[in-house]
Parts: structure tokens; sequence; C-alpha cells
């Protein structure tokens, strides 16, 4: 379970340039929930998995992780627990390492990093195996330098990566932005599959509005700091791409554009 | 004849201090200028041990953990109080100068008449023909030796997490481990190699002078990025193998102009001019150290 309480966030607080993201936010997301969060830019969905993470801090309020007060834990030590994918394909993984070697640190996660061989080579065919439930042929480029890949094939071994370990919770930062539509949906689908499978509680910005109906037990829509729409259960499995299209452009009349 | 065996003599122990820049450098990214301090903390914690009747093999091992500490101090000034990474570097390399002297007592130090390892090590016999290359000797196996170490401890775990620090940041913190403390870890070990070939140079040269450093880093730099140029060449070469062919070239690049009539008074112009060029023909990767 995560939960925001009450959180203030203030950027450049005191300045002319203050610019006030959290006002008072509240989340609370149950154990295995798959949360799709969308909302135009600057509403506060990067800032808010940057607030969980702890790759920013928080002015006030308090972040729990499963009722466990992790407000001012520093962002490695909640990672133990957290996998995360970034919208840039180049931050999940070491592009001068080959795949094996990638892989071989994620799983380690978790493990000490000690003076032990990382690569044990009898683990090879294991990588092999879960490279070609990916179905995208990696399991022929396992020795091919990762920042020689296309974005679509390290974000695929990104996501792999995070889950390699034990982990409880999965943070997808617009995950599927910088590829091309069909790389994106190839993804897409691969994300749902691991996060069903390892029955992760997640939480997945997009700009992709079918992605957010279509996938996910729960949707938010963000705005200004808040939340103004949060639907799940039923609700959600009845949502249009078409009712969420209406709110955005009650938002932009309410905003005068 | 001399000059070759001066070329691989200082190559050799050079190389040593390259190992260490090819972790702060290369690998972490991080022009470290501690290793100008920690060079001569090396010669003088040597000299200081030797004049006090410590066996000098024993000074190899202490001089490493004491660059080790002097890299973990830049490294913590570093992380900690968010100093940028040349600055911290020049903080404690300036330090380090006082240190020495008071270490020392005075400027210089000399150890000539004091046993080395070189004097305890004598493969051929003294006076002999073969008797010019025991240094060589000596320098060759301890530089293959840490070259050995240093190629097995990056293919650890730990050595892994020290690359990946360099090469992705954020996947090391996603991993659950702080890159701050993998950052100094990389600090101290590349001082370590700093200091051990500083102790080295002191034993060869019979004395400790503290303006030894001067340079330090970027005769290191310049050897790593020369014997980088090789591994485009040879593929299959290690890096740590290239460093230490870089290493000697550089000094053959020296000891030519030397040769050529150039006055040693000159060997600092020499030395900035060759890392200039260098980096000029490699002006990719390496545009951080220009700036």
């Amino acid at each position: 379970m995560i939960e925001l309480n009450s959180v203030f966030k203030y950027y450049n607080p005191g300045l002319v340039t203050e610019n006030c993201v959290f006002h008072n936010f509240n989340l609370k997301v149950e154990d295995h929930e798959f949360v799709s969060v969308i909302g135009s830019n600057g509403s506060g969905k990067t800032t808010m998995l940057n607030i969980i993470c702890g790759s920013i801090d928080i002015d006030h309020g308090n972040i729990f992780l499963d009722g466990k007060d992790i407000s001012r834990e520093p962002e490695y030590k909640r990672m133990y627990r957290i996998g995360r994918v970034y919208q840039n394909p180049a931050m999940g993984t070491c592009p001068s390492m080959n795949i094996i070697e990638n892989m071989a640190l994620a799983e380690n996660k978790n493990k000490p990093f000690g003076l032990a061989r990382l690569i044990d080579k009898k683990k090879i065919d294991y990588y092999r195996n879960e490279l070609k439930k990916l179905g995208l042929g990696l399991e022929d480029k396992i020795y091919i330098p990762v920042g020689s890949l296309s974005g679509g094939q390290r974000q695929a071994i990104s996501l792999l990566m995070t889950t390699m370990s034990e982990i409880d919770f999965l943070i997808l930062d617009e995950h599927t932005a910088a590829l091309d539509p069909k790389t994106a949906d190839v993804i897409m689908e691969l994300t749902d599959k691991l996060v069903k499978e390892k029955n992760l509680t997640s939480i997945m910005v997009t700009h992709n509005l079918r992605y957010a109906v279509e996938y996910g037990s729960r949707l938010l829509m963000m705005h200004q700091g808040e939340v103004i729409i949060d639907k799940k259960g039923d609700e959600k499995k009845h949502m249009q791409v078409k009712d969420i299209l209406d709110k955005f452009t009650e938002i932009s009349v309410e905003l005068g554009n | 004849m001399q000059l070759v065996i001066g070329i691989l003599e200082e190559g050799f122990i050079y190389a040593l201090v390259s190992f260490g820049a090819y972790i702060t450098f290369k690998i972490l990214d991080f022009p470290d200028m501690t290793v100008d301090g920690s060079f001569p903390f090396g010669m003088c914690v040597t000299a200081v041990l030797i004049l006090n009747g410590v066996n000098p093999f024993i000074t190899l091992p202490i001089s490493f953990i004491v660059g080790c500490i002097a890299g973990m101090i830049t490294g913590f000034i570093h992380v900690k109080f968010k100093i940028r990474d040349l600055l911290s570097g020049i903080i404690v390399m300036t330090s380090l100068y006082s240190m020495n002297l008071r270490l020392a007592g005075r400027a210089n130090l000399s150890i000539f008449q004091r046993p080395s390892i070189f004097k305890m090590v004598n493969v051929f016999e003294i006076g002999s023909v073969l008797g010019a290359f025991n240094r060589v000797i000596v320098l060759f196996l301890i530089v293959i030796l840490l070259k050995i170490i240093l190629d097995m401890y990056l293919e650890t775990k730990s050595g892994y997490l020290l690359r990946s620090v360099g090469d992705n940041e954020i996947l090391v913190t996603t991993l659950g481990k702080n890159k701050e403390s993998v950052k100094v870890l990389g600090l101290a070990l590349a001082n370590g190699f700093a200091a051990l070939a500083g102790s080295i140079y002191a034993q060869h040269r019979g004395s400790f002078e503290i303006s030894a450093g001067t340079g330090t880093l970027v005769i290191a730099v310049a050897n790593v990025i020369i014997g980088l140029q090789l591994t485009n060449v040879f593929r299959k070469m290690k890096p740590t193998t290239s460093v230490i062919f870089g290493s000697l070239i550089y000094r053959a690049c020296i000891g030519f102009a030397m040769f050529l009539g150039m006055p040693p008074s000159d060997l600092k112009i020499i030395t900035a001019a060759l890392l200039l060029v260098v980096i000029v023909l490699n002006n990719k990767k390496y545009k951080k150290l220009v700036e």
C-alpha cells in the first residue's frame, strides 16, 4: 500500500517564481492496484512519482509504504522495494555493458555487491530464456552493448530488469512516451503481463489515454496538483477515451483557452 | 640503452598512477586532483618509514592505505558538502602539501643509503649486463600483479557497481545502492594506486621531494587517453593493459624530447603540450577536463 498524507510541495519557495505543485495532497493506493495517471503538463503527475521515490523532497506531509513512514528515507533506500522505469530508455540500463551484464546487475538488486564475480556462466541460459519471453529476438544479442540497441529494445530490457528482483511496487514514468506507436504497444502489453505475473502494486503515468483506459484497475486524472477523476472497478471498466477528452476540454474552457 | 631502461622504469611506475586515473577519470568521469597530493604523500610516508627502519616491502601496502584515506576524504567532501569534483580534489591536494612537510620535517628526505625494494630483489647479478634490468623486472612484476588484481576486481559485483556509477548513476540508485559511497570507494582505490606509485618512486629515486607530485594527474590522464586510443585499434586489449602501454608510450615521447636536447626544465611544458595534443586528437568524450 502506498499512502501520501497531506503532502505539500512548492518549487522555489519564497521567490517570485514560487510554484505550488501540491497543497494538501492525499492519495491511497491499495495493494495490487494498477493505477493509471493522466493529466496535462504541469499537473503534478511526475512530481508525484518523484515524491514517492524520493528523487525530490517534500515540504510537509508523510509518505507511507505499507504503513511505514518513508518520507525522510533517501531515494536509494526506498528503491529496495520499488522498481522504476523512466521515460528515457537510456536511464534504465548501463549503455556500455552488454545485456547479460545489465541483467546480472539487476538480479543482484538488494543483495550485497561484494567481491564475488558478477557474471555466473551457469545463469546465461536463464537470462536467455527470460529474454526469449519478450519476443523481441534479444536472446541472440546478449553480448551486444545495450547502448547500441534501439529505444524500444532498451525499454523492454529496463522493464525486465526492474522485475527481476523481489519488488512490491512498480513506478512507470511515461515509459512508452519515447517509443514509436507499435513498439509502445508491445512494451505496454509486456508491462501488463509482468505486473499481473508478479502481482505488483503499480502506478503508471501516461499521456496515452487509450492505455489509461484499457490497462490498469484504477484511473486517476490530475489537474493543478489535485485528483479530479478517480475511477476504479466497474466505473473504470466503463470509462472511455471520450469521457476523458471531455474533461480535458472542460478544464481548458475553465482556464479560458 | 640507459634511455630505454629509464623509459621502462618510469613508464611502469606511472602506469600504477594511471590505473587510478582510469578509475576516476574514465570510469567515474571525475578529474581527481587529489593524486597530485597523494603521490608525494606515498613518497613521504615511505621515506619516513624507511628512515625509521621499516621493511621497504611493508611500506607498499601502508602507502596504498594512506592514499585510500586521502581519496576517501576527497570523496567525502564531494558527496557530503556537494563541492565540485575538481575543487574537492584541490582542497585535499593542498592540505596534503602541508601534511607532507609536517611529516617529513622538511622539503626533501634522502633514503639513498637505505634499503629499498630494488636493493632487496636482484634477479640478475649486480654489475652484469642484465643487472641493469633488475629494477625494470621488479617494476614489471608489480605492475602485472596489480593489473591482474584490478582486472579481477572489475569483474566482481563491486567492480561492476563502480562501473555502473560512471555509466548510469540513476541505475545504481534504482538498484538500491548509494551511488555516493560507490564514488568514495572509487576515489579511495585511485588514490591508493597513486600513493603506492609514490612509494615505489621514492624508493626508485632514493629520495622524497615535496614538489614531485606536481602534474601527476596530467601525466596519468595523458597515459589513460593515449592508452585507450590503443583499444580502438586492438579491440581485444583490456583497458588496464592499454593504460600500461599508454604510460610507456608517453614516457618514450618525453624521453625522446630529452634525447633531442630539450633541457629538463622544459619537462612540464612538454607534458602539457603532449596532453593538449592527445586531447585535441581525441576531443569527444574528454571535453570536461579541457573546460
